[in-house]
């Protein structure tokens, strides 16, 4: 099986059965709030992650390229409460003015 | 569930051109038309599925992709909780029916059974429908750094990230994620700073 189907495959089956946890599983029980809290916190710091690799690794290095100016249109979009597709289609036309000027 | 479809009219357009998003980011990672539009009708959670994308155009390898877009996701099981208690029927009605679970969904039905599936129907055929036009448009793209799809993964992650830094212990936890992150780049393969990026969430729980 190729890379790309066992991830479809297994992030499809998990997500599957987290949705179905509380309505199936858990009839008038809880979660404990301590568990509940820290994995409301999960979200967040994967996202901050995500953004500092996809700005700025390139393999195992720290760079500063074109991809900034395509996260400083993305910022700009969201102060401008841009929905998701336009910080897309302009962190992508940012990105390649900025790679085209270089 | 009328009332829930009529809810989610308003981002019906958002939801399929994010969909077409992830459809054409999808082929930046060498994830075909088939594979991202299946992954679209499964996962159904956005966020999750551009990570495990982005993750193996890094070269993060499938184990990394697939741990980074389960932790993301896995806030459904106390969501699915939450709205545990509205749900009636078998087992495989409750089980279908809470695939329809999304935040936007979850959200717009404050504890409404029938909005939450009105609104999760909707998004989901937009979210499928979405990047199967994506998936089908990107693989008509050539090299996708041409078009800075790349900086566009970068973009998006940070609207995304906006979404979530409605409190202090978020904030807090954002900023050591992304410092865990830039910390671990040159020394661990690709995939792991984002997997040990959780552990930021020790800070907001201490900072309560």
């Amino acid at each position: 099986m190729s890379t790309a189907w066992l991830t479809v495959l297994a992030v499809g089956i998990g997500t599957v059965l987290l949705k179905a946890v509380g309505p199936v599983g858990v009839a008038g029980r809880r979660l404990p709030p301590a568990a509940g809290r820290l994995l409301e916190l999960v979200a967040p710091a994967i996202l901050a992650a995500l953004v500092v690799v996809e700005t700025f690794a390139s393999g195992r290095h720290l760079v500063a390229d074109a991809r900034l100016a395509g996260v400083g249109a993305g910022v700009l979009c969201v102060l401008a409460r841009a929905p998701f597709w336009v910080v897309v289609l302009f962190g992508a036309l940012a990105t390649a003015a900025a790679r085209a000027l270089n | 569930m009328r009332k829930g479809a009529r809810l989610a009219l308003p981002l019906l357009p958002a939801v399929g051109a994010l969909g077409a998003s992830f459809g054409v980011l999808a082929r930046t990672a060498h994830i075909g038309a088939l594979a991202a539009v299946v992954m679209s009708a499964t996962t159904f959670a956005g966020s999750s599925q551009v990570a495990a994308v982005s993750v193996l155009g890094a070269g993060g390898g499938a184990v990394a992709a697939i741990v980074a877009a389960l932790l993301l996701n896995a806030r459904y099981a106390p969501i699915g909780i939450s709205v545990a208690q509205s749900f009636r029927g078998s087992i495989a009605k409750r089980f279908v029916q809470s695939q329809l679970v999304v935040d936007e969904s979850w959200a717009l039905a404050r504890g409404d059974l029938g909005v939450l599936l009105g609104v999760g129907t909707v998004l989901w055929f937009a979210w499928v429908g979405g990047t199967a036009a994506g998936a089908v448009a990107g693989q008509a793209i050539g090299d996708p750094s041409t078009f800075g799809l790349d900086g566009a993964f970068a973009a998006l992650f940070t609207a995304l990230l906006a979404t979530q830094l409605g409190s202090r212990p978020r904030i807090a936890v954002a900023v050591a994620g992304a410092a865990i992150a830039a910390a671990l780049i040159p020394f661990t393969a690709p995939g792991i700073p984002i997997i040990a990026a959780t552990a930021a969430v020790l800070v907001g729980v201490r900072r309560r």
